[in-house]
């Protein structure tokens, strides 16, 4: 692990209480003051106050059995000022327009965890706070909750898929838990990985699979339940011609994500499909136009996501959506950090973040403001779908059960 | 290794004034506690390369940590005897490689959810250093100048967003030899206030010719050792066992001539630029995050009179399409992407300058090169104003001083 703290000199640690002009605390409440009156005037949505008057389950007809769940992590990385916030609006007109009225909106969701992705990454699927080495290949220590869902309901592993972006994912699908062996967790794709295989020798490719922005000139071993290239022939049903020659027209590692969802969602149509996006995190090369590219692709992208839902007959009608970074970036106040290039301070600008959730049952233009804990999704989706996140020390949140 | 068990003999390896620093406040540093003295060596160890102003605030704080009382100094550090350590941190060699240690500490204190007690006990000594160690005022209004935009025709949308409710914006700046009236401007200040490193021209491609008082760094003097580095990252990413903490640490230990640095020169300024490259992020590829971090630092360290900062196109971020065609290698150039990295990299190096002390008095300017824009920031001009004056950039600074 090698996130890195910035304790520098003492006149650096005397500016960064001198730089600031609120307390932790005051610039928390004016992030959430600013998320909601935001969301409120720009998207139309109103502040929910009251928990539902029935069970999902009742309000849908449909059995938490026969729901389906989507999970997109909006990254790696975005704060407010580029997203939600009144400037950042621009950024995130699909999310935005088209995507919070559909949706509960959460304005605070707090990360307490390592801000590094990979490991916050694998907290939010295990709703533990992972402490892992966000930069080696180790699976996370807790129950995921691709073994959850398939230990308690019984789901074969065709039910259950993660597309991540690097190498640097490919051991998220399942933990180290003696509860769980291996092969009892999910199979993780990534799309880049199976590109190198597939273009070996084409272009610049070393530059294209440039593994993490946050430690851009190291990537780690392979091992763990990865999807290998022969078989996007076999279960994919998607020939490596084919694959290279879309991959061929895309712009971004994220589309070519996209691109295998979509594969997923119509080969298997799986219960719990977890996506994480990462075009954002070119950030940490400093260069504020690119990050700000990828927050308006992933921005699209999640809408693309929605919109394949709501059209693919196994999911139109019974699917919920959940979209949520897995955390922030760094203040511009904070001196000690270099404002969005990076996440180091575990300032509060780079620690609390949003969550949306849309689909059948779930009250449409709402926004909450209560703080909501990172880890929380899990149970949440253990309570909808039907398993119990035993080991998950999140709560479940009410409001859209 | 606790500090209390200190000996002379393990300095030797420190360049000879860090050494002679280290010795003279010996007994001090045995009074500290380890969760802090390491990144108090960090900066000693570095005594030799720093910039005056450095070294007189590390005097300062180390003057001041030798009158503490017993009791004064147990107050002080409360909170970082407080912080737990592992007993791997406390046999790690924190005395010859304190910035290693700092890395791991800081690891494990992600990991241990100790970060926002160290925060804490950071931003308290910060605190307690203020007051009792006055910062040094300058001997003039610091003067910091961005030029934005070289290459551009048409910007893609309103520039200066974030600065210009600030200062004044111009909309009738006459261009013409503007950048030589802002060169001629560093240079009657460095004249006028001569101190070593007190006035920076910084470029992010070839640097025009500029008064000999001014120190001066540039993104294209810097093309060999970034060539350099990069060829010695590939090689070690290379080797078995590489990781990205071992990749660190050994960049941090890069001399200049190991990366085609001219022996000779000043020993300061080759190492403060070979930290540029090992220690900023995209400062190796992107010249706009080169010249936002080259500023930072030189504000941050140096604490200089005068910055004028030139950014200038960086290299273009392929799309994926494009890095898998094979195609002649060449690097296009982002003209208009920069602007925006520059636009925001401009109110980064304003808000820099403002943690500095006398910021109450300080001056701004950003001009969007060869183009009407620009923003003053003074204390003698109103603050959210419009001019629509036609009016050249030696004028502006006029009405700015």
């Amino acid at each position: 692990m090698s996130s890195h703290t910035s304790l520098r000199t003492a006149k650096d640690r005397a500016r960064l209480a001198s730089a600031k002009g609120s307390t932790p605390q005051e610039l928390a409440r004016h992030l959430v003051w600013t998320r909601r009156e935001f969301l409120r005037g720009a998207a139309g949505v109103a502040l929910g106050s009251s928990l539902l008057p029935s069970s999902l389950i009742a309000r849908t007809g449909i059995s938490a059995r026969k729901r389906k769940v989507v999970v997109i992590t909006f990254g790696g990385g975005a704060r407010d000022q580029e997203t939600f916030a009144p400037e950042g609006q621009e950024n995130v007109p699909h999310l935005l327009r088209e995507l919070a009225p559909q949706s509960t909106f959460f304005t605070q969701v707090v990360n307490r965890g390592i801000l590094g992705h990979y490991v916050a990454t694998a907290s939010l699927a295990t709703g533990v706070y992972e402490t892992i080495n966000n930069f080696a290949s180790l699976p996370p220590e807790s129950p995921t909750v691709f073994e959850y869902f398939r230990k308690d309901l019984k789901r074969p592993a065709s039910d259950v898929w993660v597309v991540a972006p690097s190498n640097g994912f490919n051991r998220i699908g399942e933990s180290s838990h003696r509860s769980f062996g291996p092969g009892s967790g999910a199979r993780v794709i990534l799309p880049k990985y199976l590109l190198g295989a597939a273009t070996s020798g084409l272009g610049d490719y070393g530059h294209l699979l440039r593994d993490s922005y946050e430690t851009p000139l190291y990537a780690p071993e392979l091992s763990g339940n990865i999807f290998e290239l022969e078989q996007l022939e076999t279960i994919l049903k998607l020939s490596v011609e084919d694959f290279r020659a879309h991959a061929l027209t895309l712009s971004s590692p994220d589309e070519l994500s996209v691109y295998i969802v979509r594969q997923l969602m119509r080969q298997f149509a799986p219960s719990l499909l977890w996506v994480t996006l990462h075009d954002i995190d070119i950030a940490h090369a400093g260069a504020y136009s690119l990050y700000i590219e990828g927050i308006r692709r992933t921005d699209r992208l999640s809408a693309e996501i929605w919109k394949a839902i709501q059209s693919e007959p196994e999911y139109a009608g019974k699917c919920t959506l959940f979209i949520l970074p897995d955390f922030g970036r760094d203040s511009d106040e904070d001196a000690g950090g270099n404002g969005f290039q990076h996440h180091r301070t575990g300032d509060v600008i780079s620690r609390t973040t949003w969550m949306m959730a849309l689909g059948p049952g779930i009250r449409e233009g709402v926004v909450y403001d209560r703080p909501v804990d990172s880890i929380d999704l899990v149970p949440t989706l253990g309570s909808m779908m039907g398993f119990t996140a035993s080991l998950s020390r999140g709560k479940p949140i009410t409001e859209i059960l | 290794m606790h500090p209390e068990d200190l000996k002379p003999e393990q300095f030797s390896g420190y360049p000879p004034e860090a050494r002679k620093l280290a010795l003279d406040y010996l007994e001090t540093f045995r009074r500290l506690p380890l969760s802090f003295l390491p990144s108090l060596l960090r900066e000693v160890i570095e005594f030799d390369f720093k910039f005056p102003v450095e070294r007189r605030h590390l005097e300062k704080e180390l003057g001041n940590l030798r009158s503490l009382s017993h009791e004064d100094l147990r107050a002080w550090f409360r909170e970082f005897t407080e912080i737990r350590l592992s007993e791997s941190l406390e046999k790690l060699n924190w005395i010859a490689s304190p910035a290693q240690f700092v890395e791991q500490l800081s690891a494990h204190l992600w990991a241990t959810h100790q970060m926002d007690a160290f925060r804490h006990a950071a931003l308290g000594y910060a605190d307690k250093l203020r007051a009792a160690v006055a910062p040094e005022p300058p001997t003039s209004p610091r003067l910091g100048i961005a030029v934005i935009g070289q290459g551009v025709d048409v910007a893609p949308g309103p520039l200066f967003r974030k600065l210009r409710t600030y200062g004044a914006y111009f909309s009738a700046v006459n261009p013409e030899n503007g950048l030589r009236q802002l060169l001629e401007v560093v240079a009657a200040r460095a004249n006028s206030n001569p101190a070593p490193y007190g006035h920076w021209y910084i470029d992010g491609g070839e640097p025009l010719p500029h008064a000999s008082g001014v120190t001066s760094v540039s993104y294209q003097a810097m093309e060999p050792v970034r060539a350099a580095l990069l060829a010695r990252i590939h090689a070690e990413t290379q080797k078995t066992g590489m990781g990205p903490e071992a990749l660190r640490t050994l960049m941090a230990r890069l001399r200049p001539v190991e990366l085609s640095m001219a022996p000779g020169g000043d020993p300061v300024l080759n190492r403060f630029q070979i930290k540029l490259l090992t220690e900023g992020s995209g400062t190796q590829i992107f010249s706009t995050s080169f010249v936002e971090w080259a500023a930072r630092e030189a504000l941050r360290r140096a604490e200089p009179l005068t910055v004028l900062a030139r950014f200038a196109p960086r290299q273009r971020q392929k799309p994926m399409h494009e890095l898998l065609s094979p195609g002649p290698e060449q690097v296009a150039l982002d003209p208009v992407g920069s602007l925006v990295d520059a636009d925001m990299g401009a109110y980064y190096n304003w808000m820099n300058q403002q943690r500095l002390p006398g910021s109450e008095k300080s001056l701004f300017l950003v001009w969007f090169e060869n183009h009407k824009e620009a923003v003053a920031i003074s204390p003698a001009l109103p603050r959210g104003t419009v001019s629509t004056e036609t009016i050249d950039l030696r004028g502006i600074l006029s009405w700015m001083t």
